[in-house]
């Protein structure tokens, strides 16, 4: 199965340039503190010493540790306990081995990278959504410079008409990639903007629709009124739209962001997940979580600030980066 | 927050308060319950660990085993450690110095600085009386500077002006100087986001501190942060001196783990709480309140204290007068007081804080409260005065009417009209029979149906 993900990946846009890039940002991101998901276990786990109990005990608390959450990291130790049980997994390579093979077959059934068909008619629809401060409004800028790079023309519409400043931080967005970008004042209804975007970008004939929201907590249900309101009225303009409804999720997110992406997913469907701000020393675990119950394609992970920092996932790759292994396998 | 710890802690406690006697045996099980809950409400590792070393410890001395009821001694022990780990008392921002008093904001990007900082400022401006200059260091965000010069018009506050093509020392040092000859008595300095990685930007932050020279140096947390927050903090507070953090976005799900782990890592208290989007949404933190209420026991001295801050008192005076004479509770009153209650953050928040009421399911107590008041408000409002003062009259062809006009059903008028009469039966026997410790007692026993709250 991960072979056909990977086969499927590799005939789409993605170079696997690029991928290397990934690792190494990645890698490079969680060096600089020297704490690599399983740092510790390489002095725990000598090569060739005989694993224990007690050993699996430790690698169960460096995934909790790494906001993988009770569920995703039982599910992984259970299956380590069974193959060790069977005498599958004698020494520290053999586990880090299974452990890889463990955490990659989690993701990669949701390593789906994002595709912009090129035989579409309308404007292709991109709602993003998230909670406040999980960098919406910044992937949205980088989103925008790569659809471009791609060649594609993009419309943005300044759909967070609430927090103060949102729409000049679009706009400004705007100008630095040469990008229109459809406005009204703070205050406006969201919905309406984003319908005017959209029959603007019609207008146009531009190829991408990169519609902001504002930042709202999962549980404000009226909130969430008004993300399904956008929906609704966007399917007026063309009942297919939004052709992907993202999550903009911080990777720094404890076990709260299973409960983000569930309800959001409840509330507007939401298909794709964007994971940013993993160039701290955040190990986004939750993304483990999120894959095992809610199984949301994982689109992007961002590992910097410049706009190409945001990278197509990659499961393999995102899971040797937390293991710190490199990809010389 | 803590609304899932809470739940979990509580099937713990539950267990707990019916055994007599605790062993070993369920005592171990507990200590993995109650780990477990830790650790799926983001605590950080080691505090978890070293919590529940605690626990283990003081239960196994006398303390537990030695009572009559252990469940009970337990839970106890639970509570002081939770109120030990979060720091005891509450901590005010300490601002003694000549002013102006500066407050430096620190964290990661979108951690909520920028809507902390005017928050502080609306605080201190509306309850503290100061005289408050807010700026915005942060160059680097595309209209951050924008942001805060909005929101320091929305609350009143001046906003020393700065520009992105600016150095952020430059900023703070010029701000301070305005602040100075303009005789206010806070300073407040916005920073732009950084990753405590970043050497670069945590430098800066340092030249930032040595310029303004600050009382007061906050670190501001998500709420929903998971394991990650304590190296965060451990990292800022070893480049600053920071004395004390604020937890943002607390008003969602979050499990509060941020909470229970900073203080115990970093050593600083934690002095306020973000409870809402709105500037006015900023709480001082109360660590033993705050434990009470993660173990399901309420924070009834937090509902006071709402309770006092927004309810109208010659409004709520001339009501209990009303019913002290026991007549005329009419419609315009139940709408009276379903305004209040909205005032106070509606069912929900009010409910969160009395004790029991964390094993209500969110859900449900949505809709048994605010939704179903705002209905309610709505019918009301669809009514003339005359039939607000005598329901009576509301008959087949004004119900109809009313339904339309608040866009309800005919039913849902009805359910009104049936919810008043027993509430006006009630009030009438309070009247009568020793008055709220009367009616309390009596609804114990047989809970008026289809009460909204």
């Amino acid at each position: 199965m991960f072979g056909l993900e990977k086969r499927e990946q590799d005939s789409s846009s993605d170079v696997p340039e690029k991928k290397r890039g990934l690792v190494r940002s990645l890698r490079e991101g969680l060096r600089r503190t020297r704490e690599s998901l399983l740092g510790g276990l390489t002095s725990l786990i000598p090569g060739g010493r005989p694993i224990d109990s007690a050993t699996l005990d430790t690698v169960e608390e460096c995934l909790l540790v790494a906001d993988v959450g009770m569920e995703a990291t039982e599910a992984i130790i259970g299956r380590l306990r069974e193959r060790h049980r069977q005498q599958r997994i004698d020494d520290g390579d053999a586990l880090y081995a299974a452990l890889r093979e463990e955490m990659v077959a989690l993701l990669a059934p949701v390593a789906r990278p994002l595709v912009v068909p090129a035989d579409r008619r309308a404007p292709f629809v991109l709602l993003m959504v998230g909670v406040n401060g999980a960098g919406k409004t910044t992937t949205i800028g980088k989103l925008a410079r790569q659809f471009r790079a791609q060649g594609l023309s993009v419309v943005l519409a300044a759909g967070d008409t609430f927090r103060a400043a949102a729409v000049e931080q679009l706009r400004i967005w705007g100008e630095r990639l040469d990008v229109p970008v459809i406005a009204q004042a703070t205050g406006a209804d969201a919905a309406s903007v984003i319908y005017d975007a959209l029959a603007a970008a019609t207008a146009r004939g531009a190829d991408v629709l990169i519609a902001d929201t504002a930042g709202r907590l999962h549980t404000r249900e009226n909130l969430m009124e008004e993300l399904k309101k956008i929906r609704r009225v966007l399917g007026k303009l063309d009942p297919e739209a939004p052709h992907e409804t993202m999550i903009v999720l911080d990777a720094t997110t404890g076990q709260n962001g299973l409960a983000q992406a569930e309800q959001f997913r409840k509330a507007v469907g939401v298909s794709g997940i964007a994971l940013t701000k993993m160039d701290g020393t955040a190990k986004g675990g939750i993304v483990f979580a999120i894959a095992r119950r809610l199984g949301i394609p994982l689109r992007y992970v961002g590992v910097g600030e410049q706009s190409d920092d945001l990278r197509v996932f990659d499961a393999g790759e995102f899971v040797d980066a937390l293991l710190d292994r490199g990809a010389g396998r | 927050m803590f609304d899932s710890l809470s739940q979990r802690l509580n099937r713990v406690v539950k267990n707990l308060r019916g055994q007599g006697r605790i062993t070993e045996e369920n005592m171990q099980d507990t200590l993995r319950e109650v780990r477990m809950a830790l650790l799926e409400a983001d605590v950080a590792l080691p505090v978890v660990r070293e919590f529940i070393e605690h626990i283990r410890q003081r239960a196994a001395g006398e303390e537990v085993f030695a009572t009559l009821t252990p469940g009970q001694a337990l839970i106890r022990i639970v509570r002081d450690e939770l109120t030990r780990i979060m720091g005891e008392a509450n901590s005010a921002l300490d601002l003694r110095t000549t002013p102006p008093a500066v407050v430096l904001m620190a964290g990661l990007q979108g951690s909520g600085k920028t809507t902390t900082a005017a928050k502080l400022a609306r605080r201190l401006k509306e309850q503290d009386r100061k005289s408050v200059l807010l700026v915005s260091a942060d160059v680097y965000r595309p209209a951050a500077i924008e942001q805060l010069a909005v929101l320091g018009r929305e609350i009143g506050v001046d906003v020393f002006p700065s520009h992105a093509g600016e150095k952020p020392t430059d900023i703070a040092g010029a701000a301070l100087q305005h602040a100075r000859t303009q005789f206010k008595d806070v300073l407040i300095v916005d920073t732009a986001g950084r990753l405590h990685v970043d050497a670069q930007m945590m430098e800066e932050i340092r030249a930032l501190h040595a310029a303004v020279n600050p009382v007061e140096t906050l670190f501001v947390v998500d709420s929903m942060m998971g394991q990650d927050a304590v190296n965060t903090a451990r990292a800022f507070n070893e480049a600053l001196p920071v004395t004390g953090v604020i937890v943002a976005k607390t008003d969602g799900d979050a499990r509060g783990g941020v909470a229970l782990s900073v203080r115990q890592v970093i050593g600083k208290p934690i002095k306020f709480l973000g409870v809402g989007e709105k500037t006015g949404a900023l709480e001082p933190f109360f660590p033993d309140r705050v434990a009470s209420r993660i173990l399901g026991m309420g924070d009834v001295l937090g509902l006071i204290e709402d309770v006092e801050k927004s309810v109208d008192r010659d409004k709520a005076m001339e009501f209990a007068d009303k019913l002290r004479k026991g007549k005329g509770f009419d419609l315009n009153d139940l709408r009276e007081q379903m305004q209040q209650m909205r005032k106070m953050g509606g069912v929900a928040a009010l409910v969160a804080k009395l004790p029991g009421m964390t094993e209500l399911p969110r859900q449900a107590m949505e809709q048994t409260g605010d939704v179903q008041m705002k209905k309610m408000t709505a019918i009301i409002d669809s009514m003339t005065p005359q039939e607000r003062r005598f329901p009576d009259l509301v008959k087949a062809s004004r119900k109809r009417r009313i339904a339309l006009g608040s866009g309800t059903e005919i039913q849902d008028v009805n359910r009104l009209l049936r919810q008043f009469d027993q509430m006006q039966k009630m009030m009438k026997k309070m009247g009568k029979k020793g008055g709220i410790a009367g009616l309390m007692r009596n609804m114990k026993r047989n809970p008026p149906p289809g009460m909204p709250f």
